[in-house]
């Protein structure tokens, strides 16, 4: 008896704090749907605040997707070759410069930000174009694309792979291309899936680094929850959720994969 | 034969190293020009200002930054508290039991993982703002309308929607961790579930509270979407930068400030990191 009195009473928390999450998400979804939110659903559904959004905000999808996947490839390029050469290499020297390159994790994006438009605020071609975005992505991004390879890296004896390869006359490059990256493409994946996820809904940064002319979506959103009524906050949300909650479910799977192996 | 092989080995040797330095070579440049160079720079327009080097005191000394300074590190440690005990409860609960719908009460704590601080700032907005559920039901049932969502109550909402879902995910995998023998030897001895739960349970779940607490803590010090959501008068020191730099374009201060803040993060996750041993970064 007393316990299924803890059972109930856990599960009704759990219930709660779930509810805490869920509601308000759910009610964003409701209001982007809704004809006028303040008399509530019976006013009627309608696609017309998605539609308004997809009018005024159409732009910012299309950049947030540009610099989502410019980011992807300059991670991808710096960063795998360098994951390989850090678990190769080992000692102290590859694990300061991992240390280094994870630092902008620990600062707020905040302080990023302010360096970058310190340094090269005053290149206003630079500054102006969307590529200053890219850069601060890239900067925010890189540790997660290195770790998530170098983790792979820690599974598999890369080193006797590398070796055998190399005894077996192929070049250094031959050996990178056709042996370790298929083997640490199940971590680059994963790095990839954080990138995009990450570059996606990026605002920290992208706030003090976007332009009238370089809004991407999140910074859209901040747009249309300081503005715009808020259905049309609501219906944008939901677009962004509907492109974000694909990405968020095939990192679940990944992680349950990795976990059941 | 075996001399030649010999030779191309060692030959492979050489190329190979280089190979390696060049691999890191992207990396070094990529990370050397967007990153260490900002950051110096940063810290050298930190000491530009009329006051000099002393201008990274004046988050201590001067009364309105020290004072915005004690608001954010409160908000922040209330936020590491009620989340950890939030997530504790739950995520203990999660582990321990297993019961229909049990994984989609799971996938619907963690889905909030990826929703930047904006999204959660409208999430607050819709909880908590002038047409929010809870100004609404408070109407229905007291005749006044609840609004809390533009104070600093509003952000500590945020920051608890933003915190559990990363911390119920590092609770949930310590308790799997737990070697349940220990409890049942504990409970044989005749200690009482809460005798249990405070010395034995407890105790060893204590290296993910540090390392989940120090993400929450960190990210809720230096967090900044939310914050601007929600309001721009609220008094916590990302604002307080952002306000500085764009609005009084006060460089040398932003600059110094955000220097510190920087260095308050790093340094509680990298003592979190120590403590726990496990790789910690903040988020948001």
């Amino acid at each position: 008896m007393r316990d299924r009195l803890i059972f109930a009473s856990q599960l009704v928390f759990t219930l709660l704090v779930a509810a805490f999450l869920v509601v308000p998400a759910g009610l964003s979804i409701v209001a982007g749907v809704t004809v006028n939110y303040f008399r509530g659903i019976q006013s009627g559904v309608t696609l017309q605040w998605v539609a308004q959004v997809w009018e005024l905000y159409a732009g910012t999808i299309a950049l947030s997707f540009l610099i989502a996947f410019a980011t992807l490839a300059v991670t991808l390029l710096a960063g795998v070759p360098a994951a390989y050469a850090l678990h190769v290499r080992g000692g102290r020297l590859s694990r300061a410069i991992e240390e280094l390159i994870t630092l902008p994790l620990a600062i707020p994006g905040l302080a990023i930000a302010l360096a970058l438009l310190l340094t090269y605020g005053g290149f206003s071609e630079f500054r102006r174009s969307w590529l200053f975005i890219l850069v601060g992505h890239v900067v925010f991004t890189m540790p997660f694309m290195v770790r998530s390879v170098m983790a792979v890296f820690g599974t598999l004896d890369i080193r006797t792979l590398d070796e055998g390869a190399a005894s077996l006359g192929a070049s250094p490059w031959r050996r990178f291309r056709d042996v370790i990256v298929p083997n640490a493409v199940p971590g680059i994946l994963a790095g990839s899936l954080m990138v995009v996820t990450l570059s996606l809904g990026e605002f920290n940064l992208t706030w003090m680094l976007h332009t009238p002319l370089t809004k991407t979506l999140p910074i859209g959103l901040a747009d249309s929850y300081a503005s715009m009524r808020l259905e049309v906050a609501s219906a944008y949300t939901l677009i962004f959720f509907i492109m974000i909650i694909p990405l968020l479910v095939a990192m679940q799977m990944f992680a349950d994969r990795e976990q059941a192996r | 034969m075996v001399p030649r092989h010999n030779g191309q080995g060692r030959h492979h040797v050489i190329s190979h190293r280089r190979f390696v330095w060049l691999c890191l070579l992207p990396l070094a440049v990529v990370t050397a020009a967007f990153f260490l160079l900002p950051m110096a720079r940063l810290v050298v327009t930190g000491a530009e200002g009329p006051r000099g080097l002393a201008g990274y005191l004046a988050i201590l000394v001067e009364p309105r930054y020290r004072a915005t300074l004690i608001n954010t590190v409160l908000l922040a440690a209330a936020t590491t508290v009620v989340t950890l005990i939030v997530a504790t409860i739950a995520g203990m609960f999660l582990q321990r039991h297993r019961f229909p719908g049990r994984s989609v009460l799971i996938a619907m704590l963690t889905f909030p993982l990826a929703f930047p601080g904006v999204v959660v700032g409208f999430m607050i907005i819709l909880l908590a703002g002038r047409q929010g559920l809870i100004g609404d039901v408070s109407n229905h049932l007291f005749g006044e309308k609840l609004v809390f969502a533009y104070s600093i109550y509003g952000l500590f909402l945020g920051y608890l929607y933003f915190s559990i879902p990363r911390v119920i995910l590092t609770i949930m995998a310590a308790v799997q961790k737990l070697d349940r023998g220990l409890e049942e030897a504990a409970r044989s001895l005749g200690a009482s579930p809460w005798a249990v739960q405070r010395d034995v349970v407890l105790p060893a779940l204590a290296p993910a509270f540090v390392a989940s607490g120090a993400i929450a803590f960190a990210t809720a010090m230096g967090a900044f979407g939310t914050a601007f959501t929600l309001a721009t008068n609220i008094d916590v020191l990302p604002m307080l930068i952002y306000t500085e730099f764009t609005l009084a374009a006060n460089f040398a201060t932003s600059a110094a400030l955000s220097v510190g803040l920087g260095l308050v993060t790093w340094l509680i996750l990298a003592l979190a990191r120590s403590f726990s041993g496990s790789a910690v970064a903040a988020a948001g």
